[in-house]
């Protein structure tokens, strides 16, 4: 229990990650491969953020005049995730563009079927 | 076939991932910038907020290449989905007079919602990133409720341009006048707190703000309108 209880963020972290993993691996589906990709983003960015935690720590924002500098999390991985989030949504968009126009091209999503797609 | 195979391929990189973080311990501090930033960042750079201290002053740069990549995939998907062939035009059907009003009622306050977050990043949660998710989230809104709207395409393209510029600009300006490097905050810091303060972040936040809501909506409008 104390395991985990200590790693819990991680666990559901790089939970997220292998669930968007195995979809892209598995599945033959392209919009249901980008739908892995969009799972594995999150998980990355939950990993990362859980990284610069601090326990019982506050978010780094001075709103008040009496919060304490030493209880804060760690604002460098939230600043690289707000990076990271946004390059999120660009390659989602650009891959469902892509998506359109290959269906547009062959007919079809199935990755089994076109052919140049194929492993 | 492919199910077992791809299960054993993350049974090694999970093995992989336990070997490389069981010693390293959840929540307590690790880096010794992650400090320095909460203790100088609000002498340094006057905004409250550090994460957006750090993203613009202490990362600028970083900021920068988000953008262009932001950028560069808002042209690609345009360029991806420019000689769409129409198969006929598509048939409208005009949406009921509520949700007509409702939108127009909507529209204008969700904008309001969206400049305030991108006006206020150096005080409470929020950004220019954010912020411009949120301006275009009520041209989607638009989209879907007024169907037959067009959107002013050259305007999007200009206020993405100009804010581009802004950034840029800033940025040259604070190499010249500045601490010799690019982007510094060569402006005055002013009292914490306050919306006039942390010199030049709200400027280049406010920059971002309109640069990735017009980005966002041209997103939106090739995908609406070309798919």
């Amino acid at each position: 229990m104390d395991f985990l209880s200590n790693y819990i963020y991680y666990i559901g972290a790089f939970g997220l990650i292998f669930i968007g993993l195995f979809i892209i691996l598995v599945k033959h589906n392209l919009i249901k491969v980008i739908i892995g990709i969009g799972i594995l983003d999150t998980g990355v960015n939950l990993f990362i953020v859980a990284v610069g935690y601090i326990s019982k720590g506050t978010a780094p924002i001075f709103s008040k005049s009496g919060l304490d500098a030493k209880n804060m999390v760690d604002p460098v991985p939230q600043a690289l995730v707000l990076t990271s989030i946004v390059i999120g949504v660009a390659i989602l968009a650009l891959a469902l563009s892509l998506a359109i126009r290959l269906y547009q091209h062959y007919g079809t999503l199935d990755l089994r079927k076109i052919k140049e797609q194929r492993w | 076939m492919r199910k077992i195979i791809g299960i054993i391929l993350l049974i090694i990189i999970c093995w992989g991932i336990i070997l490389a973080l069981h010693k390293i311990p959840f929540g307590i501090p690790k880096t010794k910038v992650g400090e320095y930033y909460i203790d100088k960042g609000r002498e340094e750079t006057g905004a409250a907020n550090i994460v957006t201290s750090v993203v613009v002053n202490y990362r600028g740069f970083d900021t920068l290449g988000e953008v262009t990549i932001l950028f560069l995939a808002a042209i690609g998907l345009g360029a991806v989905l420019s000689n769409f062939k129409e198969k006929g035009k598509r048939k409208i059907e005009l949406a009921s007079l509520i949700l007509k009003t409702g939108c127009r009622f909507l529209f204008p306050l969700i904008l309001l919602f969206g400049a305030y977050i991108f006006i206020h990043g150096h005080l409470t949660p929020g950004g220019g990133f954010q912020g411009g998710a949120i301006i275009a989230s009520a041209f989607l809104l638009v989209y879907l409720g007024c169907r037959g709207r067009i959107f002013n395409e050259v305007g999007c393209k200009i206020t993405e341009s100009l804010s581009g510029l802004v950034f840029i600009v800033m940025g040259l300006i604070g190499l010249t006048v500045g601490g010799h490097y690019f982007l510094s905050n060569f402006m005055l810091t002013g009292q914490i707190n306050t919306l006039f303060s942390a010199g030049i972040i709200p400027i280049i936040y406010i920059a971002i703000g309109l640069k990735v809501g017009s980005e966002l909506t041209g997103v939106i409008d090739n995908l609406m309108e070309k798919s």
